[in-house]
């Protein structure tokens, strides 16, 4: 099996990479985006629905998170817990509005909502309006793993990546996946062979609110800080780069994509305007030139040359899929 | 003087009048995003952008060759309706056989692109911008104090939503647009260019969006974060009226404009947020707008 080949070629990186020289909070920030992303790509890659307001559960679940650890004195693992169950309440109550619309109004719709959101951490006390909720304590994960070592915070945010995307694997491959996809492909069609499809998306726009939440609580912890960016549409928008740079038709390249996208952050965070401009540039590159995104033109390269199914575990899903080229 | 429920009059015709003037800016808005989605099938995320290019080429074409304000209100919106019909032509052509969603990911990378370039460049304080000398002013009438510049931005964008709506209704191009809406191919057939049409449709909703742009200079300042911020409460609004009618998308404008303006008087928290959950009260009552077809 290649799929699984690569897979624990991935992890093997994963846990050898603080080794390489490479700065741990990079590899951590990182690797929350990524969950973030492959959250994200769970709608727009397999159930074809566009969310322009994720930032709000990857905020909203990073104050709670915040707040519950250093107001509440909870334990990491609840804390983490705590705001993933509120990004999943505020994904069932989000959800059940925006399903109510297709297409662009379902962006539009979903991008005002969190603009609410975005206003509520503004404007609630807890949230310390501009400041954010700063110095944030890590704890001790399980009561014994001192989260202030870096190599320990380090293989904690790897675990919950790991976890992270294996929920998001297991659902796009199992039976609910299957009808995900097709609610993609043609709903009305889905529709007419008795599935109802509105509860398969609001079920997908809840585990996908969850997971990205769970990863806004795990990076409250590694910045050991809560603040407005994270709730911004700025951060819904490039939530939607990640995934459309790495390839939202495929499982693994949000991840790929969110990488790049904070390397890009990283190296030019000296000027914060150039960051908004690269990230337009890309956005138009991509939707002119390469749709598939980088990891589906690679997938779709290696399928083309050897036409065996090697990628399979990657389930290469071509732009025409979603968009009926 | 009379008070009405504890509000001085003052405050709640001032409210009023700012509601008015922010709903003449949605209404403004939003016409373009409908005129833009009816014939071109894409949400026009950039049209925030447009907006506050619109103030910005005012403020410069004021600043470096001293045009006049008046000057502006013409040559701003052709200039931002002349990079419209360029982005149009090179960028947007290529997607309209694709899904609608690349379109609003296309314009939205414009939308960065352009505020990036702007607030490089003059960073993101605000541009003060002079009202005009023959709009300063304002004449007191007796429940409240009405500066001239506002009473002409609702005037003018009053006018100008009923022009658009005239020009679409009743006029012959409009029978064409509203026609090429409706089935493209067929329209091709009898002979009209349907493809420049797209192009000064789009050119024509971005000059709206820059039109109003100059008319928000003097009011709010002139700064680089100006439209993002209005156009997701404009996104609202379009949710709430649906992009059906020309007419419904100009009351909603309006009508939320002074809904959020009352709101500021009796419980300024939720000013902010106000046409949020109307939208959602609206998504659950009437999924397709007040105004929308199913």
């Amino acid at each position: 099996m290649n799929g699984r080949i690569i897979a624990a070629a991935a992890l093997a990186i994963g846990i050898l990479a603080p080794f390489t020289g490479i700065y741990t909070v990079f590899l951590m920030k990182a690797l929350c985006f990524a969950l973030f992303a492959c959250a994200f790509n769970l709608l727009l890659g397999f159930a074809g629905l566009l969310s322009f307001g994720h930032a709000a559960f990857f905020g909203l679940a990073a104050y709670v998170t915040a707040h519950g650890v250093k107001e509440w004195g909870l334990t990491p693992e609840l804390g983490i817990l705590a705001g993933t169950a509120v990004a999943a309440v505020l994904g069932l109550g989000f959800g059940g509005l925006a399903i109510r619309r297709q297409g662009i109004y379902f962006a539009m719709i979903t991008l005002a909502l969190s603009q609410m959101v975005y206003f509520f951490c503004l404007q609630a006390p807890f949230t310390h309006g501009e400041d954010g909720i700063q110095a944030v304590p890590r704890g001790y994960l399980f009561g014994f793993i001192d989260l202030m070592q870096p190599m320990n915070m380090y293989y904690t945010v790897l675990a919950i990546f790991v976890f992270g995307f294996a929920v998001i694997h297991r659902a796009v491959h199992s039976p609910f996946g299957q009808v995900l996809k097709a609610i993609r492909d043609n709903e009305q069609r889905a529709i007419s062979l008795g599935y109802r499809t509105e509860r398969y998306k609001l079920a997908a726009f809840v585990l996908s609110a969850a997971l990205a939440g769970m990863a806004g609580s795990t990076k409250a912890l590694v910045f050991q800080l809560a603040s407005l960016t994270d709730a911004h549409w700025h951060a819904s928008g490039e939530v939607v780069l990640m995934t459309l740079l790495g390839g939202m038709g495929t499982i693994a390249g949000p991840a790929v994509g969110a990488f790049l996208v904070v390397a890009i952050q990283n190296y030019l965070a000296e000027s914060g305007a150039w960051v908004t401009i690269i990230q337009g540039v890309i956005f138009i590159i991509v939707v002119l030139s390469f749709r598939r995104g980088i990891l589906g033109e690679v997938v779709g390269f290696v399928a083309k040359r050897k036409a065996t199914p090697a990628a399979k575990p990657l389930e290469p899903r071509p732009a025409s899929a979603i968009t009926g080229e | 003087m009379f008070e009405l429920i504890g509000i001085p009059p003052q405050a709640l015709f001032g409210q009023l009048l700012l509601g008015l003037i922010n709903g003449a800016f949605y209404a403004l808005l939003s016409l373009g995003l409908a005129l833009i989605f009816g014939l071109l099938n894409i949400i026009n995320f950039s049209h925030g952008a447009q907006y506050m290019m619109g103030a910005f080429v005012a403020w410069l074409l004021l600043r470096y060759a001293e045009l006049p304000y008046w000057g502006a209100l013409i040559l701003a919106p052709l200039v931002v309706g002349a990079l419209g019909v360029v982005i149009e032509r090179l960028m947007l052509r290529r997607l309209y056989e694709l899904d609608h969603l690349y379109g609003l990911l296309l314009t939205f990378g414009l939308a960065l692109v352009i505020e990036g370039g702007f607030r490089h460049i003059y960073g993101i304080s605000g541009q003060p911008y002079a009202i005009p000398p023959s709009l300063q002013g304002g004449t007191n009438l007796g429940f409240m104090f009405l500066p001239t510049y506002r009473a002409w931005v609702v005037v003018a964008s009053l006018a100008l939503c009923l022009g658009t709506w005239a020009v679409i209704e009743k006029t012959r191009l409009g029978a064409y647009l509203r026609a090429a809406t409706e089935n493209p191919t067929l329209v091709r057939a009898f002979g009209i260019n349907v493809p420049v049409m797209i192009t000064l449709t789009y050119g024509g909703g971005v000059a709206l969006a820059g039109l109003a742009g100059v008319m928000a200079a003097p009011i709010y300042s002139v700064n680089p974060v100006m439209g993002s911020n209005l156009i997701i409460i404009v996104f609202a609004v379009v949710v709430i009226g649906g992009m059906g009618s020309i007419l419904g998308s100009v009351i909603t404008g309006y009508g939320l404009g002074l809904v959020e303006g009352l709101t500021k008087v009796f419980w300024p928290e939720a000013s902010s947020t106000v046409i949020f959950v109307i939208m959602a009260v609206v998504l659950l009552i009437k999924p397709a707008g007040l105004f929308g077809r199913a």
